[in-house]
């Protein structure tokens, strides 16, 4: 038994009002926490609870050790790469220039930004040579949607917070993203969250599960053990799969 | 006496007034600018302030301009100064609101993808909500000048020269010739400072 990665992300007895009733887990590197969940339940509130666009009201995150809170939202941003359902491409930028945005905020030089732009669109499925200089509106759905990801992990952040980001795509089309997603998992080495309210798609990516309640996690456990499970709010999840 | 005539013998004076008028309405939309520009972008971020700042421009707005000249003149003298406040108040309306406007229609989803990619609020509305309000912000701007151009020749009213002094004089003369003296470069200037402005609009603003 090889000992459990450490936690790079670590969320204790998380609040918000009546939203988020006390969440905790850990994510380790390499590792894809799937919140499930209806809608409303919480899973977006929790994510944006984790890099500060909500203020906690209680309990606390911690990135690489770092308590969240003692941090500079903008700082503990630039090191959490996130992906929302709507992609929010900046529709006056190439997909270049979005993916190179947050590495030219942190000032690096531009050959180093070229150089990661290219390999991450690369990652992504995308050819740099004739995607680069393309505007988000020349772009499929599912073309936006890797740009999205290739643009969260520009500056390779060691968390990875995933809104429904397939949420908006044609069946088709989700399927191999989810697909090229899992491959891509593997090699990302990351700690990652992953909000969805699909369960297919949950049991597929993720490496452990929680399902989350009016804001509490009434599970947290591996796809294996989600399946087996009793609990009568998993079983709701699962019968509707 | 035509109009080719008369400026024939009066093109010194033609230049002159041409001159006051431009800086007239440059300087007024210029100040408006510099004031409206921040203002606009302020009610975005203080949305409680939108109602009473809008409103109180619209209240501006309302006002007869040769009424707001007149009650000027107790404040800032007979001359340029009174005119050039005036406009500024009339050019503040369209600055204000486009601007407001520019950057409240910017996708929600854009500003939050940047916020949760860490750009600072400064970084945001540097590279992402001006740019993508230009447009509209342009609008306003191009707006704010023609009204200008136009209410500026009330200037001459205040003792602040420009084209509407012909306008002033052919009415108190009864004279066609001296108000189109007035009123045909002025109208011109508008359309002129319309088209430039569109120019500028299509040369500097992103469009898909």
């Amino acid at each position: 038994m090889s000992a459990p990665p450490p936690p790079v992300l670590e969320v204790r007895d998380l609040r918000y009002g009546d939203r988020v009733a006390g969440v905790s887990f850990k994510v380790g590197v390499g590792e894809t926490l799937v919140l499930l969940g209806r809608s409303g339940s919480g899973k977006t509130t929790t994510l944006k609870l984790i890099n500060r666009l909500l203020e906690p009201t209680g309990g606390e995150v911690l990135v690489a050790g770092a308590r969240a809170a003692g941090l500079d939202p903008t700082r503990l941003r630039r090191r959490i790469g996130y992906v929302i359902q709507e992609v929010g491409l900046f529709p006056h930028f190439t997909v270049a220039e979005n993916v190179g945005l947050v590495p030219r905020l942190e000032r690096w030089a531009p050959d180093r930004i070229a150089a990661r732009v290219r390999e991450l669109l690369a990652l992504v499925g995308l050819d740099p040579d004739v995607y680069g200089h393309r505007h988000p509106h020349e772009l499929s759905g599912g073309q936006r949607q890797r740009v999205g990801v290739a643009r969260a992990l520009a500056a390779d952040p060691p968390v990875l917070l995933l809104d429904e980001p397939f949420g908006a795509l044609d069946p088709i089309t989700r399927v191999e993203l989810q697909r090229e997603f899992q491959a891509l998992e593997g090699r990302l080495g990351k700690a990652r969250v992953f909000v969805t309210h699909d369960v297919r798609e949950g049991l597929l990516l993720g490496t452990r599960l929680g399902l989350l309640d009016a804001g509490r996690l009434v599970f947290l456990g591996t796809p294996d053990e989600f399946r087996r499970s009793a609990l009568p709010e998993v079983r709701k999840f699962m019968e509707a799969a | 006496m035509t109009l080719f005539d008369f400026y024939a013998r009066n093109s010194r004076e033609l230049l002159l007034l041409l001159g006051q008028h431009l800086y007239l309405v440059a300087l007024s939309t210029g100040v408006a600018l510099a004031i409206g520009l921040p203002v606009g972008v302020l009610l975005t971020r203080r949305p409680a302030w939108r109602g009473p700042v809008l409103g109180l421009a619209n209240v501006f707005q309302t006002v007869p301009s040769l009424a707001l000249f007149g009650l000027l003149i107790p404040l800032f003298g007979i001359g340029a100064w009174t005119a050039i406040t005036a406009l500024v108040v009339y050019a503040l309306l369209p600055i204000v609101r486009n601007t407001y406007t520019g950057i409240a229609g910017v996708d929600p989803a854009v500003r939050e993808a940047g916020r949760g990619m860490g750009m600072t609020d400064g970084e945001l509305l540097r590279l992402v909500e001006l740019p993508l309000a230009a447009r509209v912000i342009l609008a306003g701007v191009r707006v704010a000048t023609v009204v200008s151009v136009g209410i500026a020749t009330i200037a001459a009213a205040v003792g602040a020269g420009g084209l509407g002094v012909y306008i002033f004089r052919g009415v108190a003369t009864v004279n066609d010739t001296l108000i189109l003296a007035g009123a045909v470069p002025a109208a011109l200037l508008a359309l002129a400072a319309d088209g430039l402005l569109g120019l500028a609009e299509r040369k500097l603003v992103w469009r898909p």
